[in-house]
């Protein structure tokens, strides 16, 4: 197989369904259980210093 | 020594550009290594007035490196007002063909000017000097690298300069907002790896745990940059000592790598880079946390997915394969989502605090800012409709969006950052006057409405007019009846202009006067504090 054909189904195959599952992975992290305590912590950041 | 191994490389730089200047093999290469001699010289000349014997004092690893952000503010404003004044002339042109003056100053060298001057000189000022500000203080650490810091503010200045001299001597790669040509190229790609160090290095010693959301932003612009310039400028100079250079793509792919590469400029420069502005200083001058910190995670991945893929969509209708035209399309579409979700994120960071509207100019930037970042990811996904474009492609409706999205979105964050930075990092109480950011805040306001809706009428009655055909099938207008119709608009976009100029120059001279520690005696916004009174 050409090389641009094979790029193309990889990439309309396990790469989308790679990056599917990672940004999926992501959100629902994102969202889990008690995440929401860490992330008002990460929001005060910036106010805590100077 | 004090600046010994800087002495010596640009020493050695400066002959290097004399002997470009003695055997270059064009003539437009000869006078561009004459100006690089030139610049670097007098730079030689400053090292080695500065230079000391002295034993250098020794730095405090705990204390931020600020000083390289005070010049890049500086900077920023320079570039900054530089760049609109281009962008007013080049208006002026187009309107009244007379201030074309050839060959330097006519419109085709004129026109990358202002938009590397806005987008690169001012747009990427602001970006290095607010990433090396707020990678500091959210990671708590000093900048990484000792003076790379400082190479990659004069390292960015040189290549601005390379970049403007260069299209006034008309060499250009013809790349949409990337027409410097292979070397200077290649120089930017070096001082880009020397700033992605300097970043990355600094997060890497972070004493904060979490990383802060605006460092990913920040971080997202910098390696996409990095990785869009390498393939897009990937080149084959004629000559060494030559000024010119051959893609190494063409036809429909060097389209593609062009249009993959400018519309990820605009999404990871013009946005991703500002959204990273955004996240740290609406908080800051606020007060308050951001809205929802899950959600500008989530605003992140969806924006950095979607982006890449939306290029394709400046080339409707072209010789494109229909299917990536359609996927261009589809991605911009859903590009609406993660945009609208950080502007509502940015907005309701306010909730609670909507009365500094009221008394807080800058706040009031930050925004209008946000709201045109709504607007313009509203317009740009619906102009890239297949439909809505056949009308509004090729047109001034694009030349509007691209400024309601620069002028708005991109220059009144900036803006907003550096009245919040500027006291800070000199040390002064507040700016030298409030009220002349309110001044500012309503000239730009009026600027871009004007800009924009006189833009919107023109390239709506312009793309009206391309396809306006009779009865009989013939085009109504030929193209120079479209020009002429244009005029009137043209001439109210230059005052558009001009008035987000003022504004800009207003800014100025607050900022200069702040830096120089003047206060100006005036009124507080929102009425003067209550005296209390002593009870009867």
């Amino acid at each position: 197989m050409e090389t641009y054909t094979a790029m193309r189904h990889f990439a309309d195959s396990w790469g989308l369904l790679a990056m599917a599952l990672f940004f999926i992975g992501a959100v629902v992290f994102v969202y889990r259980p008690g995440g929401r305590k860490q992330a008002d912590q990460a929001a005060r950041i910036p106010l805590e210093d100077d | 020594m004090r600046y010994g191994p800087e002495i010596v490389a640009v020493g050695f730089f400066a002959f290097l550009a004399l002997l470009g200047t003695a055997f270059g093999v064009d003539h437009a290469f000869r006078q561009h290594m004459a100006v690089l001699a030139f610049v670097l010289t007098a730079s030689l000349v400053v090292l080695l007035r500065r230079t000391s014997f002295e034993p250098a004092a020794p730095v405090d690893p705990n204390a931020y490196l600020d000083e390289p952000i005070r010049y890049g503010s500086i900077a920023t404003m320079f570039w900054g007002v530089v760049g609109l004044l281009v962008g007013v002339v080049v208006a002026l042109q187009l309107a009244f063909p007379d201030f074309n003056i050839e060959p330097w100053f006519n419109f085709g060298r004129m026109r990358p000017l202002h938009t590397s001057a806005v987008i690169f000189a001012f747009g990427g000022n602001a970006l290095i000097a607010t990433s090396f500000y707020v990678v500091q203080r959210t990671s708590r650490a000093r900048l990484f690298g000792g003076n790379l810091a400082w190479f990659v503010f004069w390292g960015y200045q040189l290549f601005i300069v390379m970049a403007a001299t260069g299209y006034l001597l008309g060499i250009t790669e013809g790349r949409e907002y990337a027409e410097p040509e292979w070397y200077v190229d290649l120089w930017l790609t070096i001082v880009w790896v020397a700033y992605l160090l300097v970043f990355l290095g600094t997060i890497l010693k972070r004493r904060e745990p979490h990383i802060y959301v605006a460092n990913w932003f920040y971080l997202a612009f910098i390696v996409t940059i990095a990785m869009l310039h390498v393939v897009n400028n990937l080149s084959m100079p004629v000559s060494l000592l030559g000024s010119h250079s051959y893609s190494a793509f063409s036809g429909v792919q060097d389209a593609l790598t062009q249009w993959w590469y400018g519309h990820n400029a605009v999404g990871f420069f013009l946005t991703a880079g500002f959204l990273g502005m955004m996240y740290y200083f609406v908080p800051k001058q606020a007060n308050r946390p951001v809205y929802s910190y899950r959600l500008s995670i989530i605003h992140f991945w969806a924006l950095i997915f979607l982006y890449i893929w939306a290029g394709p969509h400046h080339l409707h209708y072209t010789a494109l394969p229909d299917w990536a035209q359609t996927l261009g399309m589809v991605f911009s579409i859903m590009l609406w989502m993660p945009s609208w979700g950080g502007m509502i994120n940015g907005l309701m960071t306010l909730s609670g605090a909507w009365d500094k509207l009221r008394t807080d100019p800058i706040i009031r930037m930050m925004v209008a800012a946000i709201a045109f970042y709504g607007m313009s990811t509203f317009e740009g996904p619906m102009m890239s409709i297949k439909a809505v474009n056949s009308l509004s492609h090729y047109t001034d409706w694009t030349i509007g969006h691209v400024h309601s999205g620069a002028l708005g979105w991109v220059g009144l964050i900036s803006f907003a950052a550096i009245y919040h930075m500027v006291p800070k990092l000199w040390g002064r109480e507040r700016l030298y006057s409030i009220r002349m950011v309110s001044w500012h805040f309503w000239l730009a306001m009026l600027g871009i409405v004007v800009y924009a809706a006189v833009m919107w009428v023109s390239g709506i009655m312009q793309g009206l007019m391309w396809r306006e055909y009779d009865e009989q099938g013939f085009l109504v207008y030929s193209f120079a009846e479209t020009v002429a119709a244009m005029h009137p608009y043209y001439v109210m976009r230059a005052i558009g202009g001009a008035l987000y100029l003022a504004g800009a120059l207003i800014m100025a001279f607050n900022i200069a006067m702040t830096i120089l520690g003047h206060q100006r005696d005036e009124e507080r916004i929102g009425g003067a504090m209550p005296t209390p009174q002593a009870a009867e």
